[in-house]
């Protein structure tokens, strides 16, 4: 391809060449090289990934509120600043005036993913598990039927928390991100998001020192 | 003992089958390749566990900027020849009373980036020559109450592209009121399962942590 051969001429005046000349080609396979890698690294590392929410049906406003179990039920609520408050059970209606504190913690790997690795224990642990025998072979499946799998656990397990994730208008998309990214990464089975109320925002708000602007108690 | 002598002779190494082998490589990549437009807002995607990629095609992806501006971009399609562009703006400009010229439709068509024009002004900004004029008209699409133009633009592609799937794109520092009233949105339209797109930051949590 890149040789040139030479044909000779008839005659034989002339003192035939003995060696097709050579072209150097480190040049442009140098070039070539460069070119290759710089667009296999940008086609490979472009695609961003996706993390998929489903919502649930928007709640008509005849229908009574679902209820939950407040023994089991943790509240996150995301704040300004990058902090999360959480606190357990529900704020019933007679201690709106004297409302119940909140636990301030942060993002980071020992704030709230220990939170909820303490209260989600059993089950992160049989995902964990469940995981680590796929990863060693003992059990063989498909990556479908891994995540079913593990979909399935969370289904039947009754131990865990259910996180209520509550975001506060400071926070950011960032922050929503984040929370729902330690759900899957603590294994919680029952998470959901849902409109913050106003006392919440009053505990918010008294436990960051913001002047409070959440709306007073509805009148009885 | 005598000495052996080689002949001295510059080691030339063949390149031509690596040559060839690299223009190979090298055009299929260049080919497969696709340009990426420039977006009207720089938007900085929150991190995740999440593996999973981002479709191909079908998608209609709701841009989320930190100045609360929002910004809708959706493909023609898992086949260009369906040109589901051109028929989403037709049916928008129908809804909004505004006749859109095929010339009009083609450009929109042909318009790859996100997109924040208020379709009052959409024609305005189709009949732009210079791309760099083009940022001035991006000040988001309407998600009032009054005036939801973003809700008219995800019925109008959920119907004409029903596989459509939604993602949303934010970044880190949108604020949430307006994550919440988006969401509120594609509650309200019926869209209950979306994506959201997120750079991939690997995260393991170790057993030994759990078990204590």
């Amino acid at each position: 391809m890149a040789e040139i051969i030479q044909e000779e001429k008839g005659g034989g005046k002339k003192k035939a060449k003995k060696h097709a000349p050579h072209i150097d080609m480190t040049p442009m396979v140098d070039l070539m090289c460069l070119l290759i890698t710089f667009f296999m690294l940008t086609s490979a590392l472009s695609k961003p990934k996706i993390m998929q929410i489903i919502l649930p049906d928007a709640q008509k406003s005849n229908e009574p509120a679902p209820r939950f179990l407040t023994s089991r039920t943790l509240n996150v609520v995301l704040g300004p600043d990058n902090k999360i408050y959480t606190y357990a059970g529900s704020v019933k209606p007679e201690e709106y005036n004297n409302l119940p504190p909140l636990t301030e913690t942060n993002y980071s790997a020992t704030g709230i993913r220990q939170t909820l690795l303490d209260k989600n224990r059993t089950l992160a642990k049989k995902i964990a598990d469940f995981k680590e025998q796929v990863l060693t072979g003992k059990i063989v499946l498909s990556p479908d039927s891994v995540l079913s799998s593990i979909a399935k656990l969370k289904k039947v397990d009754d131990t865990g928390p259910l996180v209520l994730i509550k975001a506060y208008k400071g926070s950011n998309y960032g922050n929503m991100v984040d929370i729902l990214d330690e759900m899957n990464i603590c294994g919680i089975a029952l998470y959901m998001l849902v409109d913050i109320t106003w006392y919440e925002e009053k505990m918010v708000e008294t436990a960051a020192g913001i002047t409070s602007t959440a709306k007073a108690a509805p009148a009885k | 003992m005598p000495k052996i002598k080689l002949p001295t002779k510059s080691p030339h190494i063949d390149m031509t089958p690596m040559v060839d082998l690299f223009s190979v490589v090298l055009t299929f990549l260049m080919l497969t390749a696709t340009m990426r437009p420039t977006e009207p807002a720089p938007i900085d995607t929150p991190a995740s566990i999440s593996e999973k990629k981002t479709p191909d095609a079908n998608i209609m992806t709701l841009v989320l900027s930190k100045d609360d501006r929002v910004f809708l971009n959706f493909d023609n399609g898992p086949d260009t020849i369906l040109r589901f562009r051109n028929k989403v703006l037709a049916l928008m400009g129908s809804r909004y009373n505004i006749e859109f010229t095929p010339a009009e439709l083609t450009k929109f068509e042909k318009y790859s980036a996100s997109l924040g024009v208020p379709i009052l002004k959409m024609k305005e900004f189709l009949a732009i020559k210079d791309p760099k004029q083009m940022a001035a008209f991006q000040s988001g699409i309407p998600i009032d109450s009054t005036d939801n133009q973003l809700a008219m633009w995800i019925l109008f592609t959920r119907q004409v592209n029903p596989n459509v799937q939604a993602c949303i794109k934010g970044d880190t520092k949108t604020g949430y009121p307006i994550v919440k009233k988006v969401f509120k949105i594609l509650q309200d339209y019926k869209v209950k399962q979306f994506n959201l797109i997120t750079s991939l930051e690997a995260t393991k949590i170790n057993i030994a942590e759990i078990q204590k």
